[in-house]
C-alpha cells in the first residue's frame, strides 16, 4: 500500500448534491422528449471519474484484477464491462480514463493503490471536474457532425472508440460505447455551454432532454 | 488547414487540435554556468528561419496532449514527416537536397502560391 493520503470526496452527511447540469436544466431549458424527437439527450450524473497514469503493463494487470476490464492498449480504444456501467478509455500513451457508477470511485482508487503498491503511477479523482452526457437516437450522429471537427461517420468512428477532440471550440472526450449511443465527457465549466450548443444544434431533430 | 498525423494517436487529425511550439531539437547547454553570453543567448533567443525543410515541435493540445516533432517545408508548407519526441528525423534538408527533383517542384509551387 502506498503512502499517498487519500480521502473519499463524497460528503458523508446527507447534503444536497448538484450535478454540473443542474444549473442548465433550470436556466437553459430542457425540451421534453416527443415522438418526433430523433435525438435524446441525457446526463449520467455523479459518475466516478478516475485518471490513471503510468505504464500500460503495470496498470493493465491491476485494472484487470480490480475491475475485470482489460486496459485498452491501442490508441482511441474504449473498453466496457458486461453491464456497460464501467469503462476504461485510452487518452494518451500513458493515460487512461476510468468511469464507474456513483460511489464506486473511492473504493476503486483504494483497491488500485493497494494492487499497484510501489509501482510508478498516479491516480487522480476528477469526478467533480467533468460530467457525462449521452446522445441517443438516429439524429445523434448528425448533431455531432455539426459540432465536432472529428469524423464521426459510422464507417470511421466504430463502436468501442473514444477520442479527445474539439467540440464547438471546447475540448470534449467523445466516445461510442454502443451502436446507437454516443457519450460526451465535458468539463464542468463547459457543461452549460455544451448543453446549450447541443440544444441549438439538435433543434432541427426535435431534441428532447431526458431527466 | 493542415491534416496532421499524430505519432501518438496514430491518426490524422485536424490542425485545430494542435499548437505549434517552435523549433525542435534545441539542446540546453550541459553546463550553463560555463557558457559565454553569446552561447546562452543563442540557446535562449535565436532560432533558425530556413527557407526549406524545417524541424519543429508541435503539441496535440486538444487530443493526447503529447509533444512531437514535425518536418515541414517552409515554402510549400508541406508536412514531410511527423515523429515522436526523442526520435531522429528521417527527412532532413540534406536528404531532400539529395533527391533534387522534389525540392524544385515544391519551391515553384510555393512561389506561385
Amino acid at each position: 500500500m502506498s503512502k499517498v493520503a487519500t480521502f473519499d470526496t463524497r460528503a458523508e452527511a446527507d447534503l444536497p448534491v448538484a450535478t454540473p447540469m443542474a444549473y442548465s436544466f433550470a436556466h437553459s431549458g430542457a425540451p421534453a422528449v416527443t415522438p418526433q424527437s430523433r435525438v435524446v439527450l441525457r446526463e449520467r450524473p455523479l459518475q466516478g471519474h478516475l485518471i490513471l497514469r503510468g505504464g500500460a503493463i503495470v496498470l493493465d494487470e491491476a485494472v484487470r484484477k480490480v475491475l475485470g476490464i482489460n486496459l485498452p492498449g491501442e490508441p482511441q480504444a474504449l473498453t466496457l464491462d458486461e453491464s456497460g456501467q464501467r469503462s476504461v478509455q485510452w487518452l494518451s500513451p500513458d493515460e487512461w480514463l476510468v468511469i464507474v457508477p456513483d460511489g464506486e470511485a473511492f473504493e476503486l482508487e483504494t483497491a488500485l493503490r493497494h494492487e499497484l503498491a510501489d509501482a510508478h503511477y498516479a491516480i487522480s479523482d476528477v469526478s467533480g471536474g467533468q460530467t457525462l452526457l449521452e446522445l441517443e437516437g438516429e439524429g445523434a450522429t448528425e448533431v455531432l457532425m455539426k459540432s465536432v471537427i472529428y469524423d464521426v461517420h459510422p464507417s470511421h468512428f466504430k463502436v468501442g472508440k473514444g477520442v479527445t477532440t474539439v467540440f464547438a471550440k471546447a475540448t470534449v472526450i467523445l466516445r461510442r460505447p454502443s451502436e446507437t449511443r454516443w457519450e460526451l465527457v465535458v468539463r464542468r465549466s463547459f457543461a452549460d455551454y455544451t448543453y446549450r450548443w447541443l440544444l441549438d444544434a439538435g433543434d432541427e431533430f426535435a431534441i428532447g432532454v431526458e431527466r | 488547414m493542415f491534416i496532421i498525423y499524430c505519432p501518438y494517436c496514430c491518426e490524422y487529425r485536424e490542425e485545430e487540435e494542435f499548437h505549434p511550439k517552435g523549433q525542435a531539437h534545441i539542446e540546453r547547454p550541459k553546463d550553463p554556468e560555463a557558457c559565454s553570453d553569446e552561447e546562452w543567448g543563442d540557446y535562449l533567443f535565436f532560432r533558425d528561419n530556413p527557407r526549406g525543410v524545417h524541424h519543429e515541435m508541435w503539441v496535440h493540445a486538444a487530443g493526447c496532449r503529447k509533444f512531437f516533432n514535425v518536418t515541414r517545408h517552409t515554402v510549400s508548407y508541406k508536412i514531410l514527416e511527423t515523429y515522436k519526441m526523442g526520435e531522429k528525423p528521417s527527412v532532413t534538408a540534406e536528404s531532400v537536397a539529395a533527391t533534387t527533383a522534389t525540392p524544385e517542384s515544391v519551391q515553384k509551387e510555393g512561389v506561385r502560391a
